[in-house]
């Protein structure tokens, strides 16, 4: 349940940008979690429900882009798809599989007034 | 107070204004319109303001483009220099509960008496049992209590740091709280992160709890002692672990007994051994960049580049 610790975060991230750039209100936050980043986005929605009640971003909409886990195979230098870190190389079914995308862990943008 | 709407102006008795009770009032907008209506607010600083739908707010976008994880980052990137300008071998153990972590931290601490210095960081949600236990042994220990937090980030130990400076040349282990999820996400700076798995746990832990072995540099198997009585496969963990993280470098040992503890020790020195290499390269870098300077100055002196010469 480190989703609690990300969600605030994030809220932290938002109360500076509201500061900076002058917002009170926000309407809608992106943001981009990779499939490898040991992240649920469910878990993520249901803390961000609960840790922004009553500031800036209470009532935000909360959109998550879930990026696909993308992995490189050492072993046979295959660019494949990677759902997990356990999964073995779909081309020469060795265990080399590096990510090489899918890690993301980010706050896009935010829709402000 | 409510700014925009003008409540807390008087007009509205207060024991009604109070949070979440429902009063009327009224708004002139900026068409001179007047509203006129009865609502609740929850009060909560200046800058919240509710709004009406007849007075649409422009939304625009504000790209942020940062990693949610940023702040964490940046101070483990603080804790992580202030280690190697120190020599400091900092490790963040990480493991479920109950793999004996603060067993083999009292081991290690005993073995290492009188030759390496070592200091302690210990995690927990609650209590400072673990650190009465490290204390015990005559080493200094912080304990960090994360209360609902399941994981210690780079922060609390910048803190912990504040409150005992651990000397150069010296072991900091960071005992994380027990848990395989969470402390995987969390830099705090660390040299490495060393995981900890007993054999009355199930071979099938680094399969299950990816995250955590693959962020880790070393495994220890722990209770090796009790192996005759589990049906521990050893071999199959090794494998699983490798297969997450085919790089991770493996040692059995138990803390009980202290058995393969020698070469846990071994490994430390040996880590130890290059963290204080890496400062005296740099130390030795910098003096020679002053030594250069030195020389650059002394030669700006003997001549000086930016008067004109006489033809």
């Amino acid at each position: 349940m480190h989703e609690l610790a990300l969600a605030e975060s994030v809220l932290q991230m938002i109360d500076d940008a509201a500061q900076a750039n002058g917002f009170h209100r926000v309407r809608k936050i992106v943001l981009e979690i990779g499939q490898l980043a040991a992240v649920d986005p469910a878990a993520m929605r249901f803390c961000f429900d609960a840790v922004v009640r009553e500031t800036v971003a209470d009532g935000a909409v909360l959109e998550i882009e879930e990026i696909p886990g993308v992995g490189w195979c050492a072993d046979c230098a295959a660019v494949v798809p990677m759902d997990d870190f356990v999964a073995a190389c779909p081309q020469c079914g060795r265990f080399a599989v590096q990510s090489r995308s899918g890690r993301e862990l980010r706050l896009k943008t935010l829709e402000v007034e | 107070m409510c700014t925009t709407c003008g409540c807390g102006s008087g007009d509205i008795p207060l024991d009604r204004h109070k949070d979440d009770v429902e009063h009327e009032h009224a708004h002139i907008g900026a068409d001179g319109v007047v509203y006129r209506h009865v609502h609740r607010h929850h009060h909560h600083g200046p800058e919240v303001a509710h709004r009406h739908d007849a007075e649409p707010a422009v939304s625009r976008e504000v790209r942020i483009e940062r990693d949610i994880l940023a702040k964490n980052d940046s101070f483990a990137a603080a804790n992580r220099l202030g280690f190697e300008q120190e020599g400091v071998l900092a490790l963040n153990l990480v493991s479920s509960p109950g793999s004996g972590k603060t067993s083999l931290l009292v081991r290690t601490i005993e073995a290492l008496q009188g030759k390496t210095s070592v200091a302690v960081i210990e995690g927990d949600q609650q209590t400072s049992l673990d650190a009465e236990r490290i204390r015990a042994t005559g080493v200094a220990a912080v304990q960090v209590n994360t209360g609902k937090g399941c994981h210690l980030d780079a922060q609390m130990v910048q803190r912990a740091l504040a409150e005992q400076t651990p000397t150069p040349d010296s072991l900091l282990f960071i005992e994380n709280v027990g848990n395989l999820v969470c402390p995987a996400a969390f830099d705090l700076g660390e040299a490495a992160k060393v995981v900890i798995l007993s054999v009355t746990e199930g071979e099938d832990k680094p399969l299950k709890y990816p995250d955590m072995f693959r962020a880790a540099r070393l495994m220890l198997i722990n209770k090796c002692d009790l192996l005759p009585y589990v049906p521990f496969d050893v071999q199959r963990v090794i494998e699983n672990a490798r297969r997450i993280n085919p790089a991770i470098e493996i040692l059995q040992l138990s803390a009980l007994t202290g058995a393969g503890v020698a070469e846990w020790l071994e490994w430390l020195e040996r880590e130890l051994g290059a963290v204080k290499a890496r400062r005296a390269d740099s130390v030795d870098a910098l003096k020679r960049r002053v030594k250069d300077l030195e020389v650059q100055l002394q030669a700006q002196h003997t001549f000086p580049a930016n008067e004109p010469h006489d033809l």
